[in-house]
């Protein structure tokens, strides 16, 4: 039978010969990963083990992953105290893949996981984080689990109950024009399937665009695939894949590509030319809501933040700093950059952007989630408008509902904080 | 079977973001989070906190609900009031958390109901008693209706876990 990359991905994993969209499966997990919310997933793991003689013991040290990144370092002694309990429970357990509040080794979980060559194509990667999906730009089928939900998989090894998804495939041909980039694409792709539209579903992207995107780009597309609604995201793995793992992640040994079948079903098939786009931007209050930027240009902007797990990385603060280096932010206009992970901020110092950033009027904040969330810094005044790399806009998202926020690419964020209004790089020299 | 009250009437794709605010996730032990539920609607937030809602009421939203954050806060904050959700659809992980936590809630692809009406849930549908109409509850995959059978996933994975592990409760 002809089968999805997905539909194999998990007939592998689960030693079946194939799967149909529907089947029902307890799947072996490969990696399991928390923020914060480890200290909830401590709660219910213990709680499995009450009123039985055994101790609670996690089924695997090495295949759980634990990275602070929520409320870093910590805004509340509430926090202070979650993070010090998870720690106690880090090094009781032996969990191996733990990064701590540190400048060495800390960043946002989406960014911490790939760096550091803990995912790999046909993996099983469950997170207890809605963008989890980010990581099927490395080819895993990777998903967002709730924290009671990694209390099992954290004693079983296994998740039980999965539904193999039914597959939307997204093919985009054609090359982007300048000043448009992954982050208009995917916010075109979530303003075409809406908000729901790929719900319990797989987003597959196809085409010679994917193929010719970097790693960077394909995270930007797999983390926001759950903006529509959908399961996972994923980049059957290439030559691409390949290399990041090998060169940026210092994966060792064999390596799994598996293809989809040419012959493959699929729900829909969502066809894209690249080359027809515009900068894209996603107005309040969902991400769905997606306009091209002729219909919101000129919108005054209160405070512009770059960064998050979706475009916080080297080449989208290369991107900023390239735009403001000698000039400077607009009055009335606060930029905030956040770096995905110390290890992005220190490449970003040595190629001196963090200098070029500073200097023009950007606030750097150390890496972490801080204004995506907006409960630890960043946060909105009532009646302030935002524009952000960041993934979601919903009401109340920077901290205030009273705020609006608008989501854009790093070009798009990086030519309005010259202006302080919603301004079209493709009109900045 | 359940009979009660709607008290809140809530659209399309209803956040995480609005049933369980992000500024509030420090908060995580289910006996704490629901004084935040809702908290950005003060006054329906009042209303709870204050006692105001009776065990049994519901809440009817459109399609979509839970979309957003994978957190169970927003779960295990409603379930605090034993309140169940009737939503024309629900986002996947919250549907699963919501399993997991033993939060009563209900598919009903074509509800109609108005904050105030009285509903009851019996024979596989939802009455709508203010109206006399009824509509017909989506039943759940047998593999997770067992996870409810069971009184919820921690419940469910401690049978398991001894099950496999050759001991009895
Ligand atoms: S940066 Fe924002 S979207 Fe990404 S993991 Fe952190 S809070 Fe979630």
């Amino acid at each position: 039978m002809a089968m999805t990359y997905v539909q194999k991905l998990l007939a592998r994993a689960c030693d079946k010969d194939s799967v149909a969209t529907g089947d029902i499966l307890e799947l072996p997990v490969h990696l399991a990963m928390s923020h914060e919310n480890a200290a909830l997933v401590i709660n219910q793991f213990n709680e499995i083990y009450r009123g039985t003689s055994r101790e609670p013991s996690v089924w695997d040290p090495d295949r759980i992953a634990i990275i602070f990144d929520h409320r870093v370092p910590a805004e509340s002694s509430k926090t202070a105290t979650n993070h010090k309990k998870t720690r106690g429970f880090v090094q009781q357990q032996g969990i191996s893949k733990f990064h701590d509040v540190r400048g060495d080794v800390g960043g946002i979980c989406h960014q911490i996981l790939p760096e550091n060559g803990y995912v790999r194509p046909g993996q099983i990667l469950v997170g207890t984080d809605s963008h989890t999906t980010t990581h099927g730009a490395l080819g895993a089928f990777a998903f967002g689990i709730g924290a009671t939900e990694m209390a099992a998989v954290w004693a079983l090894g296994s998740i039980l109950n999965v539904e193999v998804p039914g597959t939307i495939k997204v093919v985009v041909n054609g090359q982007l024009p300048d000043g448009v980039y992954a982050k208009d694409l995917i916010l075109h792709v979530i303003g075409t399937l809406s908000a729901e539209g790929a719900n319990f579903k797989v987003i597959e992207f196809h085409g010679e665009t994917i193929s010719n995107l970097p790693t960077s780009g394909r995270l930007v597309l797999c983390n926001m695939s759950v903006e529509a609604g959908a399961t996972a995201g994923v980049v059957p793995p290439d030559e691409e894949t390949v290399r990041y793992l090998r060169d940026e992640a210092g994966v060792e040994g064999e390596l799994e590509l598996l293809a989809a079948d040419t012959d493959a079903e699929y729900d829909r098939v969502v066809e894209i030319d690249a080359a027809q786009l515009g900068p894209q931007i996603a107005c309040p209050h969902t991400v769905d809501n997606v306009k091209p930027i002729d219909g919101v240009k000129g919108k005054k902007i209160n405070q512009i933040v770059v960064g998050s797990c979706t475009n916080g990385r080297l080449d989208d603060i290369e991107i900023v700093a390239r735009t403001l280096r000698g000039k400077q932010v607009a009055e009335g206009t606060r930029l905030l950059v956040f770096p995905a992970s110390w290890r992005i901020y220190t490449d970003a110092m040595d190629a001196g952007y963090l200098g070029d950033l500073i200097k023009a009027g950007a606030v750097v904040c150390n890496p972490g989630c801080g204004p995506c969330l907006g409960i630890h810094q960043g946060a909105l005044g009532d009646d302030e408008v935002a524009l952000a790399t960041t993934n979601r806009n919903f009401k109340g998202r920077m901290g205030n509902p009273g705020a609006e926020v608008f989501l854009c690419s790093p070009a798009v964020a990086a030519a309005s904080a010259l202006s302080g209004v919603i301004t079209d790089p493709r009109e900045v020299n | 079977m359940s009979k009660g009250k709607v008290v809140l009437k809530l659209a399309n794709d209803i956040s995480t973001d609005i049933i369980y605010p992000g500024r509030f996730m420090a908060t995580v032990l289910p006996t704490e989070t629901p004084q935040f539920a809702f908290a950005d609607d003060k006054a329906f937030n009042q209303l709870l906190n204050e006692g105001g809602v009776p065990a049994g009421s519901f809440i009817v939203a459109g399609d979509n609900f839970g979309c957003g954050s994978s957190r169970e806060q927003a779960a295990s904050c409603i379930k605090g009031y034993d309140i169940t959700v009737v939503a024309r659809n629900f986002a996947r992980i919250f549907l699963q958390n919501s399993i997991n936590v033993g939060l009563q809630m209900i598919i009903c692809p074509d509800i109609n109901a108005a904050e105030g009406d009285e509903l009851e849930v019996r024979e596989n549908k939802v009455w709508n008693l203010a109206s006399g109409e009824s509509f017909d509850i989506q039943p759940l995959p047998a593999a997770r209706q067992a996870i409810i059978d069971a009184g919820g996933l921690i419940p469910y994975t401690r049978k398991l876990m001894l099950e496999r592990a050759g001991q009895a409760l």
